[in-house]
């Protein structure tokens, strides 16, 4: 199966392009073209490559977990640890690759939106690294939810912006993100934390985050001397699952698998399942499936996961579900929360409370597909940030 | 074809003036506050008004545009208030445009939208988050209907992208004055000149200016250089402070009139 999705216009079959205000227009141009010239130059590759294997701790390694595999149908599971990266999570493979091209267009400052707060992280760590001014666009309700990430993008030098407008919660952040660019665009990078957004986001986000799919791909072929039966991955915005899909797309025998939050379940609404749920539309500069009332207006969405609250997917999904290359399932936070406790009990593993969906996802799948079959999880993020809202939902005093 | 914007343009042409384009968003300050606004500033003098058509998230727009908004969408107004206060300007005589971000046309459906309008009175619609490229189905309807697609250009534009966005505009330019989002200012941005003579220099549509004019002395300012002024956030704050509907009516006729006015002295 040749599936084609890394056309140069920036569409993925009808989804995504550009639904921006003309101001922006030259900034995505530019963006764009900075981009293309950057993934030939072999300088700049070299300095993303040793980023990761001397800060990011790249090449990540997988982990087999035959105790929690015992509670999915005893497939052969396998996680890939996008968790032990510096700052917890995949996102750094992506803030690493945008901050170097902030450097190489000449630009000193760079802004964030971020939802539970490690993009923010993630943002505010590059930043650091590299001298430039940064500011995180954060929901007000968020930074009440997750204060400690507040206070780490502090202690980074970030500055951290609480949005007071609509739902106060990611899109809003977002939306207040594009404004200052609108505003700043001419020294200013907007760096997107996911594979959504007006091209070149969601075809650029994917680039820097492909390596998880090109490195766990021949780990697990040096591992078990075949392909996995299926991949599996927690989709919000969608950059870590894109990002450990895309190696494997022409792989026609590999059923690549995303988790959508489901929140108190599909059919009550209240939810963050996009393809689920949802119906096409634009949200943010790019068409695609989008959370949306019959007036076109953005439904808001609900999650126990903040990473996964968000109601937009990058358009490159939206395209994969239509074309029947990667499947879409929702797994509601109870299920979710199983998942992460069994992870946490029979590996020693705390996963990020996104990740415990395709953990979720991995329990339903496994026991479909029965014990002889490999499935290959992104672990995409530790569990640090989510002690408190884990202990409160198990009841366990703090 | 030709619209009531386009014969607007060419009786302020032929009386050497620019045109006073007002902005209130549909459903605000209430569903018939609104069309009460739209009577009281074409009774002041307004030469068009534009409606805006309320979005959950308005990424052009300053605060004052999107409290609006969040008020007009809690009151539920929808696509048919939108159409509604086209008709209630037409009716009044003045020329009417919508102003809507992409997402609501496309969930309306783009062809039946671009009726509606027409069948409204309306003249054209802004679509500031549509770039030309994904204009394609739009641009189709739009000369289907016999509207005018009205498109923004910005300070950053360059110069060939401005004729290549001007190619697809009709009824006038829509010129950005500032980087930045809607919302009033206390002067008007030296860019504005130079982007409405950059504009001049490849199309000779009507050229009106947006973003930041709030007082007769800006008015008179850009239209020395523009066609046409077009002033929202100072209507809508008039009609968020006031104390009660009517006083925020009595408010925005008195700036009406003020604007009419420096719309008139500009040259």
């Amino acid at each position: 199966m040749i599936v084609e999705t890394n056309a140069l216009d920036g569409h993925f079959g009808e989804y995504g392009g550009r639904f921006v205000p003309e101001a922006l227009i030259g900034a995505l141009n530019e963006l764009e073209a900075a981009h293309i010239s950057s993934q030939k130059d072999p300088v700049f590759l070299a300095e993303l490559a040793q980023l990761h294997r001397t800060y990011t701790g790249r090449p990540s390694i997988i982990t087999e977990v035959p105790r929690f595999a015992a509670h999915a149908g005893g497939a052969r599971i396998l996680l890939k640890r996008e968790d032990l990266n510096h700052t917890g999570s995949h996102k750094i493979n992506n803030v690493l690759g945008q901050a170097l091209l902030t450097k190489r267009m000449g630009k000193k400052r760079i802004i964030a939106e971020t939802g539970a707060g490690q993009h923010g992280v993630a943002s505010a760590t590059a930043a650091a690294l590299m001298g430039l001014e940064c500011v995180v666009y954060m929901g007000e309700e968020d930074t009440r939810r997750q204060s400690l990430n507040v206070a780490r993008m502090k202690l980074l030098g970030a500055q951290v912006v609480p949005v007071t407008s609509g739902s106060r919660t990611l899109k809003d952040a977002i939306n207040e993100a594009m404004r200052d660019w609108v505003t700043n665009v001419a020294d200013t990078h907007y760096l997107l934390g996911t594979v959504a957004g007006p091209h070149p986001f969601p075809t650029m986000v994917r680039d820097f985050h492909k390596i998880i799919g090109e490195e766990s791909r021949e780990q697990v072929l040096a591992l078990t001397g075949k392909l996995p039966d299926a991949v599996l991955a927690c989709v919000g915005g969608g950059s870590n699952a894109i990002g450990i899909f895309h190696a494997f797309i022409p792989d026609a025998g590999v059923r690549l698998i995303g988790f959508e939050a489901g929140g108190d379940g599909v059919e009550t609404g209240r939810h963050a399942a996009t393809i689920s749920g949802g119906s096409p539309g634009v949200l943010h500069g790019t068409r695609s499936y989008v959370l949306q009332d019959e007036n076109g207006q953005t439904v808001e969405s609900h999650s126990i996961s903040a990473g996964l609250d968000y109601p937009g997917v990058g358009p490159e999904h939206a395209y994969l579900h239509d074309i029947g290359r990667a499947e879409y399932r929702a797994i509601n936070d109870d299920q979710a929360m199983e998942a992460f406790s069994l992870l946490c009990t029979t590996e020693g593993v705390i996963p990020a409370i996104e990740t415990a969906h395709a953990l979720a996802g991995a329990m339903i799948i496994g026991k479909e597909v029965g014990p002889d079959a490999t499935l290959l999880i992104n672990l995409s993020g530790r569990g640090d940030k989510d002690v408190q809202t884990a202990a409160q939902y198990f009841g366990i005093p703090l | 074809m030709s619209t009531s914007l386009d014969r607007l343009f060419e009786k302020v042409r032929a009386e050497n003036r620019a045109a006073l384009i007002a902005y209130i968003p549909a459903g605000f300050p209430s569903i018939d506050g609104c069309k009460k606004a739209i009577a009281a500033l074409a009774a002041a003098g307004v030469d068009a008004i534009e409606i805006g058509f309320p979005y959950s998230d308005p990424v052009m727009d300053g605060p004052t545009i999107q409290e609006a908004a969040d008020i007009s969408l809690r009151a539920g107004t929808n696509a048919a208030d939108v159409f509604a206060a086209l008709k209630t300007a037409s009716d009044c005589g003045v020329a009417s445009v919508v102003m809507t971000y992409w997402n609501p046309i496309e969930k309306y459906g783009v062809d039946k939208f671009a009726q509606a309008i027409s069948e409204n009175g309306g003249s054209g619609v802004i679509t500031p988050d549509l770039p030309i490229e994904e204009s394609v189905q739009w641009l189709v309807a739009t000369d289907k209907y016999e509207i005018n697609p009205i498109y923004v250009v910005a300070p950053s534009s360059s110069d060939e992208r401005i004729g290549k966005v001007t190619s697809k505009t009709s009824g006038f330019v829509y010129a950005a004055s500032i980087m930045g989002v809607t919302g009033a200012r206390t002067s008007v941005s030296v860019d504005a000149r130079d982007l409405v003579s950059r504009v001049r220099s490849k199309t000779s549509l009507p050229i009106a200016v947006g973003l930041g004019v709030s007082t007769r002395e800006q008015a008179r300012e850009v239209a020395g250089y523009a066609d046409g002024v077009i002033v929202g956030s100072a209507f809508i704050k008039l009609l968020l402070n006031a104390t009660s509907e009517k006083d925020g009516l009595d408010a925005i006729s008195a700036l009406a009139t003020e604007l009419v006015a420096g719309v008139r002295e500009g040259r």
